[in-house]
């Protein structure tokens, strides 16, 4: 039998029965687009057409175009890239790792967090493409046999691990989201009225009928893709890592990158989960879904995840002085008191003593506030990335090729780029898919909800077609 | 998914409990129970019904040491073999350089052989426009139980009637 902890707040609010779970859900997926959204994906398609103006511009002249010199060769192209690929890693953290620690709060926010990772990941790889400049020869990182000779890619090379970690990591994440979604489909499937949509959820719904054989097939492979998840994710942002850590560059050459990276990820992650969340429960009216509980969960992960960085900051400061190699010495030196020193410190105050506001329970149950950090951190975590690539390249072993990098606007129009691409994915997806995974909160509503009704499935509020005639029905008693 | 011939009797419960507890009831009163179609996942539903447990993770395992082997053995073979190629003073062949692609390809096989294998063996698949055939209701808010009349000896008063007894709050007849 079922039993619910009197100590712990109820995850699901509003004593919702299986039907209203359906109801809620499908409801704005049913209905035409809101003026809300239509503004929202109106602006969201204008800066992405600027973008992909300035993008197309990038491609057409070259990277000249870019703010890079000959010191500074790797500066806004690659902060971006690391940046969306440490978004991208909450969504698979949240439902691979939260599903094998069996964290029931996960059922309401893993749908959005997984489609989440899966569009950063996709902005992540539009900065590799666009940093090769010819886009057109992205097949050379593939090891195909090359057509001017029979060499292969170098398999000891970090960037070569890097296209195997990253294109890993996102075709498994579509699969495990994908997995995710079938039954949901399912549900929208057989509530639709129309012909057109019958057909296009009915195709990907791939025919799925719930029975109780299919479930259990269903649950065993979430749990392996979780398994095989979750050393992933931690891999894709080691190896990041490692395109730096490999090298000899002071500032880059450190052993402590791989955790450091990883924890910075998780981060951000959440972070941007936070930030998209606290707008979707509003939009969609999800309060009861996503409670202040998921909200305040979120902000000790990123407490915690934050703590890390912090202690790998001060960590990687300190080895730069104990170990008593100057050029380190001179490359952390100069990010505190160089010229750079701004953005420096502006990493330092937003993802070291920002999160730390949250051991306040009211600081970290107030929305407004959450809202407000979770900006806050993500503008922090794209200052470490441009401290670490930038600052350590504008002043290499030779004084005389020391210099500044300044972005141009197809840096920044590139960079708004991927904002647009973002913004239009994730606003299509929230349209016309469900937003919370229906399956698995009904699953979790019986043991963790608050008032349960008398009737717990509820009464399907939308007619439903195709019932044969009962023999015998309780309703007529 | 194999089509679906003959006459059935549809078991429609409103809540997961009582299904659960209805199936292992039913079958000692010998009623043969077909499958029961639930919207979302009911731990030991599979275990009472008497499904055998899946081996879908054997499959699993088995993809994994494919791909595990396809991505040594193509390292090997392009950096050792086909052109061999020292670069920072590394050995052609150094296998603690190619862990990290041994590892994702192992996921990567492992990850794609599993899913392919689950929707062949649940019938799933792109253009398999089935709609739950016993009652639409399944994949919201009802648990559904079919039982093949076909199947089994007693009369139809008598499953209706142990259907009812243990919670159903409808059933139908449905004839294919």
């Amino acid at each position: 039998m079922h039993v619910t902890s009197p100590v712990r707040e109820p995850l699901i609010q509003g004593g919702k029965t299986y039907a209203d779970v359906t109801e809620d859900i499908c409801r704005h997926v049913e209905g035409s687009p809101t003026k809300e959204w239509k503004i929202a994906f109106g602006i969201s398609l204008i800066v992405l057409a600027y973008g992909s103006v300035c993008l197309a511009w990038t491609w057409w002249e070259g990277l000249g175009v870019w703010g890079l010199n000959k010191t500074v060769g790797w500066a806004w192209d690659i902060t971006n890239f690391v940046w969306w690929v440490g978004i991208g890693h909450a969504g698979t953290l949240i439902s691979a790792i939260l599903l094998l620690f069996r964290q029931k709060w996960r059922t309401s926010i893993n749908r959005a967090a997984e489609a989440m990772t899966i569009f950063a990941v996709i902005c992540a790889a539009s900065f590799i493409l666009m940093h090769m400049g010819r886009p057109w020869l992205a097949y050379w990182a593939l090891p195909l046999p090359n057509a001017f000779g029979s060499l292969w890619v170098n398999f000891n090379s970090p960037l070569v691990w890097d296209v195997f970690a990253i294109s890993t990591y996102f075709s498994v994440s579509l699969v495990f989201w994908y997995i995710g979604l079938i039954p949901d489909l399912a549900t929208i499937r057989d509530r639709a009225t129309s012909k057109v949509s019958r057909f296009m959820y009915g195709t990907f719904a791939m025919g799925w009928d719930g029975s109780a054989k299919t479930w259990a097939r269903y649950e065993y492979i979430s749990l392996i893709l979780a398994g095989l998840s979750t050393p992933l994710v931690l891999s894709v942002h080691t190896i990041v890592s490692m395109d730096f850590a490999t090298s000899v560059i002071p500032g880059w050459h450190t052993t402590i990158f791989p955790p450091y990276f990883v924890a910075g990820a998780i981060f951000s992650g959440f972070a941007m989960v936070q930030n998209l969340m606290l707008i979707t429960r509003v939009v969609y009216r999800l309060e009861d879904y996503i409670t202040l509980e998921h909200i305040e969960t979120m902000n000790k992960v990123i407490t915690l995840t934050g703590s890390v960085v912090g202690v790998a900051y001060i960590t990687e400061f300190f080895i730069a002085w104990y170990s008593g190699v100057e050029y380190e010495y001179y490359a952390f030196f100069n990010r505190m008191t160089g010229p750079y020193w701004w953005a420096y410190w502006a990493m330092m105050t937003c993802n070291v003593i920002s999160p730390q506001l949250f051991w306040s329970r009211k600081l970290r149950r107030s929305i407004t506030f959450t809202f407000f950090i979770s900006v806050v951190v993500n503008i922090g975590m794209w200052f470490e990335r441009f401290v670490i690539i930038v600052t350590s390249l504008h002043r290499d072993y030779l004084p005389s090729s020391w210099t500044m990098f300044s972005p141009t606007r197809y840096d920044i129009g590139d960079y708004i780029f991927s904002f647009g691409l973002f913004f239009t994915l994730f606003l299509l997806f929230s349209k016309y898919l469900p937003v919370v995974n229906m399956a698995e909160v009904k699953a979790v509503i019986r043991s963790t909800s608050a008032n349960l009704p008398q009737k717990i499935a509820g009464v399907a509020k939308v007619r439903q077609r195709g019932t044969a005639e009962p023999v015998y029905n309780k309703d007529k008693e | 998914m194999a089509e679906l011939s003959g006459k059935y009797l549809v078991g429609v419960y409103d809540d997961d409990d009582t299904v659960l507890h209805a199936v292992p009831r039913l079958r000692k009163a010998g009623v043969k129970i077909k499958e029961v179609y639930s919207p979302f996942p009911i731990h030991g539903l599979d275990e009472a019904l008497g499904h055998p447990r899946t081996r879908i993770g054997i499959a699993a395992f088995m993809f994994g040491v494919t791909g595990c082997c396809t991505a040594l053995t193509m390292m090997i073979w392009m950096m050792g073999i086909d052109w061999p190629m020292i670069v920072g003073g590394k050995d052609p062949i150094s296998i603690p350089n190619y862990i990290p692609i041994t590892f994702e390809l192992t996921v990567l096989f492992t990850a794609f052989g599993m899913v392919i294998t689950f929707f062949i063996s649940n019938g799933l698949g792109p253009g398999t426009h089935f709609h739950p055939r016993f009652d639409v209701r399944s994949t919201d808010n009802k648990f559904v139980m079919a039982i093949d009349l076909g199947r089994n000896s007693m009369s139809i008063e008598d499953i209706s009637r142990a259907l009812k007894d243990s919670g159903a709050e409808e059933v139908n007849i449905k004839q294919f």
